[in-house]
């Protein structure tokens, strides 16, 4: 068998779909068998140019993770999409846009904002704020960022993308499945998501069976307000565990902690829109009638942020894609300084 | 004046992305040489309007290297934010889930990340500066013991905190549910095997960098020295504490310039910006901003292990102390300002994490089901701090009276030792970039001067993408499974 | 060019009572604005979150779900009260996402008030005049 001519490239992402690879440990072995990492700037000293000498279409497969959020990560993925024969958007962030999409609430100039002008232990008397190219004038040199986008893009808004690899991180596990799934003589359907399970994660967690047939609820918990029976079926406790509308895949980690899922292994085949099915699953286990309008409103007002229960991990790949009517604003200005 | 630019890009082998710019001269020397980080995610911003009890689960997604020193730094917040002093035994276990933590993190930065470097040698071949070279050259069963063990203990975190990457166990006032009696056991006895992996660590440095003097020559060359302030936190007899106590500060001469709570990083720590990155760079706020310069009058100072060992006075273990005067005799004692020492002193921490995880686990009280204090005030404002394995690590929340964040301000370990790495970077272009030589040898002892620090620039800019690690697999020539292969 | 601009909205109505209302109300040629498209469902029960934030992604600028009166019109016992129960978090939802809550309505019109469903519709139309286009072209935003 030929091996699997890999690349793999990180845009916004935290480094945990990595950490997860390396989690393979003593497999990592079978990996290597299999393939060969043409590319991958976390581990070896290869750099961009190496990718741009490759021909066309010469890489088997692009593992991307993180989602877009830089003029960079599109210019890198556009590359490798030319590179590559399969791309593969690995975790949830390059799936899906991941906890860093929730940056889609607010628009650039707000984040930037809050991250070099408001906080308390800012000293920014000139109101610098990183700029696409800053003229070293006594140097007579240039310095450049790549430029910071209006918005997070899951892969898919940016490139062609053929498969899918779900969780913040996908574990171990959830790797070989698909590598598996990448090897095989017949390749799964393209836009397939590989790895993880195509069941509900309450399909595989050890508190099933302690799920009632019909949930009601006449009240919603924060987490840090109760301390939770660790062998009782979460929801039945109040906590908006969402493992009846999430994919499983990840053993119900999270769950065996005695903590609700909060969807990182994204929606299940047909969801169109993860935010979406989990406020409909949400709106089948409330106790309330038409006529209990005020309790009803009481009982959701109880959590605070709804949003970040519902598309914690999802919000770029949502069909609204962040928050609506967020102005866009102007490209980052030149700087300047003396140096 | 007429120059040109050769950029680094990107820089292997550490967390995060980078870019070392080097603006050269006609005569392709050195005029000056930026790191600069090209990452932003805008976590403060997203932060507003979360419920506070997610920012553990959110704040991970800094950094999938060190999610626990998110995790635990914001739950710290959480229970200063709701006034919830957790019970001790919820404690203890915290701090044991940490010290796994900080072990098998500067496991993975020892042998995989930095270690080539050194281990390998600096001027050997790209292709073999990596884990396949480290097994050449310190034998197979050694790595592949290194490396069960580490899987070990990242199989036990998942236990105690649910998740390894990206925990979720902790929560205001303590955890969220309490260690079954078989899971004390299994942590009893892996806590052995820890210490042992620490030991020989140490015992291989010696032997590989201390036994050859021109790696020591290295160690102590000027390229990288730095007189900078150091900061740590340190425990009530000033000995180096991860999880919890005050953060002092020493000036470059070893002498206590301040020793903070956390709550009042403020009073001590300010942000710089420059237009050219987007990192930010901290410095002490009482000193100044002076630009990129060591010395006493510039307020930069450093963070991390040798930083750590710097602002402190010892361990608080025993085999670790020894270690610890043990590296100060050698190297001509406190402060030692050689950047490159941060390897032997990130052994040392090695050392110590591995003993505090046995005290902690032989502590009849993390039997304990007294996990949790749900005696909430009205929150306000929450700050927690914890060492990270790069450094001091601060989370500051200030949130409305049902607990939602309405600001929040990050202090992540790299930002602090963001002016030095620029200084290391300056300093070594300069002077192992002559006549436009650039091998590839002197590219990557610029890059060495970097990962030393083990720097962490997905935590940095708590912004962007990251870049975690490596593999201990990788092999150009692939014959990589003969190596890896356990029992042949 | 100098239309006044009128708002598009997206009805989801179930089959039993409100469309039968719509029905009534077109063949009785009661007056009523050009601004909705009517979705029609066999329960409002069947109007699933996604389909009203599919509707405002495609160029909604208000949505209208709509069925059987509760507690007891419901052809399928208790489609309305998953509707109602629903919708009450979709609007909060919607709202922090910068939708206002005039932008989404939920109504029980029983096949015999077409006039209230013409009412429904008329006084819906001039609060998105007040309010406006939900989103432009250039806002930035990812419209499918």
């Amino acid at each position: 068998m030929n091996k699997l001519k890999v690349a793999w490239y990180w845009c916004a992402s935290c480094g945990g779909c990595e950490e997860s690879f390396v989690d393979l440990s003593e497999e990592l072995v079978e990996f290597f068998e299999s393939a060969d990492l043409v590319f991958c700037p976390v581990a070896t000293d290869f750099k961009k140019e190496d990718v741009e000498r490759l021909p066309d279409a010469s890489v088997d497969v692009a593992l991307i993770n993180g989602g877009i959020r830089l003029s960079e990560h599109e210019e890198m993925v556009k590359l490798l999409r030319r590179k590559s024969k399969i791309v593969v958007a690995y975790g949830t962030c390059s799936s899906w846009g991941g906890i860093p999409g929730l940056s889609n609430l607010y628009n650039k100039e707000e984040i930037l904002r809050a991250k070099y002008l408001d906080p308390p232990s800012i000293n920014n008397p000139t109101h610098a704020v990183p700029a696409e190219r800053t003229r070293l004038t006594k140097l007579g040199a240039n310095l450049e960022l790549p430029a910071f986008l209006d918005s997070l893009l899951p892969l898919n808004a940016v490139i062609d993308v053929d498969y899918y690899i779900p969780g913040c991180p996908p574990t171990p596990e959830v790797f070989k499945n698909a590598l598996k799934a990448l090897i095989s003589e017949k390749l799964p359907p393209k836009g397939s998501i590989i790895g993880a399970s195509d069941k509900s994660l309450c399909d595989e967690c050890p508190l099933n069976s302690t799920k009632p047939e019909k949930i009601l609820l006449k009240e919603l918990k924060r987490p840090h307000e109760t301390i939770a029976d660790a062998k009782k079926c979460l929801l039945t406790q109040g906590l908006l565990c969402l493992g009846p509308v999430t994919r499983g895949g990840c053993g119900a980690l999270c769950i065996k902690a005695a903590m609700q899922c909060t969807g990182c292994f994204g929606p299940l085949d047909g969801i169109a829109d993860y935010g979406g099915k989990a406020i409909s699953f949400i709106g089948t286990i409330m106790d309330y009638s038409p006529a209990e309008e005020e309790e009803l409103e009481r009982a959701y007002s109880k959590i605070k942020d709804w949003v970040g229960v519902v598309y914690k991990y999802t919000l770029p790949a949502s069909k609204l894609g962040g928050r609506v009517r967020r102005e866009k604003t102007k490209r980052q200005e030149e700087a300047e300084i003396d140096e | 004046m007429s120059s040109r630019k050769i950029v680094i890009d990107p820089i292997t082998r550490l967390e995060g992305h980078g870019k070392i710019a080097i603006i050269l001269d006609d005569e392709g020397n050195c005029l000056r040489a930026y790191f600069q980080v090209p990452e932003l995610r805008g976590f403060e911003k997203f932060l507003q309007g979360r419920h506070a009890e997610d920012a553990p689960i959110i704040t991970p997604r800094i950094c999938g290297v060190c999610p626990t020193a998110h995790h635990t730094a914001s739950v710290k917040a959480l229970d200063d934010l709701y006034k919830a002093p957790p019970p001790s035994p919820a404690l203890k276990i915290r701090e044991m889930f940490y010290n796994l933590f900080m072990l098998e993190d500067h496991a993975l930065h020892f042998y995989v990340l930095s270690g080539p470097d050194f281990i390998v040698g600096p001027d050997a071949p790209r292709a073999e500066r990596n884990i396949v070279g480290v097994m050449n050259k310190v034998g197979k069963e050694l790595v592949l013991r290194i490396i069960t063990i580490r899987k070990r203990i990242r199989k036990m975190m998942e236990i105690i905190g649910g998740r390894t990457i990206h925990p979720v166990f902790g929560m205001p006032g303590g955890i969220s549910r309490p260690l079954s009696i078989e899971q004390v056991k299994e942590i009893r006895a892996l806590a052995d095997e820890a210490l042992s992996l620490s030991l020989i660590t140490l015992e291989m440095f010696k032997k590989i960098v201390l036994g050859n003097k021109s790696y020591l020559q290295l160690i102590e060359s000027e390229a990288y020295t730095h007189r900078t302030y150091y900061m740590g936190m340190v425990d009530g007899k000033n000995r180096v504490n991860f999880y919890d106590g005050l953060i002092r500060v020493i000036d470059p001469k070893g002498r206590e310039i301040a020793k903070f709570h956390p709550s009042k990083y403020l009073e001590h720590i300010s942000e710089r910006v420059e237009p050219w990155t987007y990192v930010t760079f901290t410095y002490l706020r009482k000193v100044g901003w002076k630009g990129f310069i060591d010395g006493e009058n510039s307020g930069i100072y450093s963070v991390a292990p040798l930083a750590r060992l710097n602002a402190s006075e010892g361990m608080a273990t025993p085999i670790a102390q020894e270690a610890f005067e043990e590296m100060y005799e050698s190297l001509g004692g406190r402060p030692v300002h050689y950047t490159l020492a941060n390897h032997w002193a990130r052994v040392i921490e090695m050392i110590y994490a591995a003993e505090r995880v046995k005290e902690l686990s032989e502590d009849p009280e993390i039997e304990s089901k007294d996990i949790r204090n749900t005696n909430f005030s009205e929150p306000s404002v929450g700050i927690g701090a914890v060492e990270a394995p790069r450094g001091t690590l601060i989370h500051h929340y200030e949130t409305d009276e049902n607990g939602v964040i309405k600001r929040a301000n990050l202090l992540v370990a790299t930002q602090h030792n963001a002016a030095r790495i620029s200084l290391s970077i300056d300093k070594a272009a300069r002077s192992l970039i002559r006549k436009g030589e650039i091998s590839d040898g002197l590219l990557n002892m610029v890059e060495m001067a970097f990962r030393a620090y083990d720097p962490c620039l997905a935590c940095a800019t708590h912004e962007y993408g990251s870049m975690p690690l490596s593999f201990y697999l990788y092999d150009q020539r692939g014959n990589l499974k003969k190596i890896l292969h356990p029992n042949g | 060019m100098n239309r006044e601009w009128t708002p598009r909205i997206v009805a989801f109505v179930c089959n039993w009572c409100t469309y039968a209302a719509a029905d009534l109300a077109g063949t009785s040629r009661m007056q009523q604005p050009d601004s909705v498209r009517i979705v029609r469902l066999m329960c409002s029960g069947r109007a699933d979150p996604q389909f009203v934030l599919e509707a405002i992604a495609n160029g909604a600028d208000g949505v209208i779900v709509a069925g059987c009166h509760p507690p007891s019109d419901c052809h399928y016992q208790e489609g309305n009260y998953r509707a109602f129960r629903r919708f009450m978090l979709l609007r909060r939802v919607l709202e922090s996402m910068g939708v206002e809550k005039e932008r989404f309505r939920l109504e029980w019109i029983s096949a015999s008030e077409a006039r209230k469903w013409v009412e429904v519709v008329r006084s819906m139309t001039e609060d998105l005049k007040r309010l406006g286009p939900l989103r432009r072209d250039e806002e930035g935003i990812k419209v499918e």
